[in-house]
């Protein structure tokens, strides 16, 4: 019990490489710690099929763990349920709009089949402005589409509905 | 049905979007405008991550049957199988063309992928499902993506309305075979782990129906061709994989 606290907060100190102020807890792939027999589990869930983070992610889990005496660490991949941005914490959603990126929206309104839709209104992380245009549904990283704000006329990244 | 059966059923879905994954990437670096060229990257990154969830299941099929000296990894299905030893279908092995002979290739797949993976969510394979579940989330965004952009570009102008009817001409031929059960497919359709395709037909052909013709396309009457998934596939499958395999076939095993 107290073990799988301290892993907890271990990997809270664990960052996402594309974005760096997330933690891997702030992102919701964590699904579960577990202990068997001094061994520590620790089940993660992968946010895009393709993202090149996954694996950088689970060495430096790995890594971390080693660092603090853990021997024999297990990381085991669950796909189901499948991740949603509904799991990412406030607090995360929080620091990444402090960083400039636009956090994900709680209702999202166009993971439907839809086309041509209007775009969800996204604040601009800098100046808070709704008036912003979407330039393309896919950014820098798979998890991320680009705005741009037509008040203070930045570019900025929204981590995307998924 | 058999352990094969299941292990030439994971190989296809693997090979299905792995090949479309590795065409999508032939155009990064080379899209018409960088917001397009991102986002077929990302849409390559989706089918290629894809690929490995099912050729890391085929791997552990193939090892738990054992009969296999050498442990097989998924590195191993991807880099050094042969052409004959593909099951994808011949609609994703098809040349990029022009950006819109691209667009439409991935609208016909992604189109299929969006109601297949819905029915494969339900299969009694709780991995497939999985990996159906998670995939499924992601071709939403393909196929909402390409259906924006088929009806762009056949709608658009002189120029890319008659691109687009030369793509459908081109392609068209190869959509009969999603549809065509492969033996293995129809061995693992009674223990509910396989698609039933007829009952998916329809909806794509649904789809295709509205989006053509809102994009002010008609498809043409076509021999439809087939082989894909037995192994019998275009000279165009040749010349991905010479390109795709090279380093591991002159560089056996090696990593970086």
């Amino acid at each position: 019990m107290e073990h799988t606290k301290t892993i907890w907060s271990l990997l809270e100190t664990v960052t996402d490489p594309e974005v760096p102020v997330l933690s891997v807890v702030d992102l919701g792939i964590i699904r579960a710690v577990q202990m068997e027999e001094g061994r520590p589990e620790i089940i993660i869930t992968p946010t895009y099929s393709g993202c090149p983070a996954m694996d950088m992610i689970r060495m430096n889990i790995r890594i971390t763990l080693l660092q603090h005496g853990y021997k024999d660490i297990r990381i085991t991949t669950v796909l189901s349920p499948a991740w949603t941005t509904d799991w990412m914490s406030e607090k995360g959603k929080e620091k990444l709009m402090a960083y400039g990126i636009a956090p994900p929206t709680p209702v999202p309104v166009v993971c439907d089949l839809g086309l041509f839709q209007h775009n969800e209104a996204i604040a601009c992380p800098r100046c808070r402005s709704y008036h912003t245009t979407m330039i393309s549904e896919f950014g820098s990283t798979a998890c991320k589409s680009l705005y741009r704000c037509e008040d203070c006329h930045e570019p900025f990244d929204h981590f995307k509905c998924h | 049905m058999n352990a094969q059966h299941l292990i030439d059923f994971s190989l296809h879905l693997a090979d299905n979007t792995l090949v479309l994954g590795h065409r999508n990437s032939e155009w990064t670096g080379h899209g018409p405008i960088l917001e397009q060229d991102i986002a077929l990257s990302n849409i390559a990154l989706d089918l290629i991550g894809q690929a490995r969830y099912l050729y890391q299941y085929a791997a552990r099929l193939m090892n738990a049957d054992g009969g296999n000296k050498q442990e097989v990894l998924e590195d191993m299905l991807a880099y050094l199988r042969d052409s004959w030893d593909f099951r994808n279908c011949l609609l994703v092995e098809q040349a990029n063309g022009d950006w819109g002979k691209t667009i439409l290739r991935q609208f016909f797949f992604s189109a299929y992928q969006y109601y297949f993976y819905q029915e494969l969510e339900s299969s009694r394979d709780p991995e497939l499902a999985a990996i159906a579940e998670k995939s499924l989330k992601e071709v939403s965004y393909h196929l909402r993506w390409s259906s924006e952009w088929v009806i762009r570009l056949g709608d658009g102008t002189e120029e890319s309305h008659a691109r687009m009817e030369r793509s459908l001409d081109d392609l068209w031929m190869y959509t009969g075979e999603l549809f065509l059960p492969a033996d293995y497919e129809q061995a693992l359709l009674p223990v509910d782990i396989a698609v039933n395709l007829t009952t998916i037909r329809p909806l794509w052909e649904e789809r295709v129906r509205q989006i053509l013709s809102q994009a002010t396309l008609t498809p043409p009457g076509a021999v439809m061709q087939k082989g894909g998934k037995q192994g019998r596939h275009t000279e165009q499958l040749g010349y991905l994989l010479a390109e795709m395999q090279f380093l591991q076939r002159a560089y056996p095993a090696c990593e970086w």
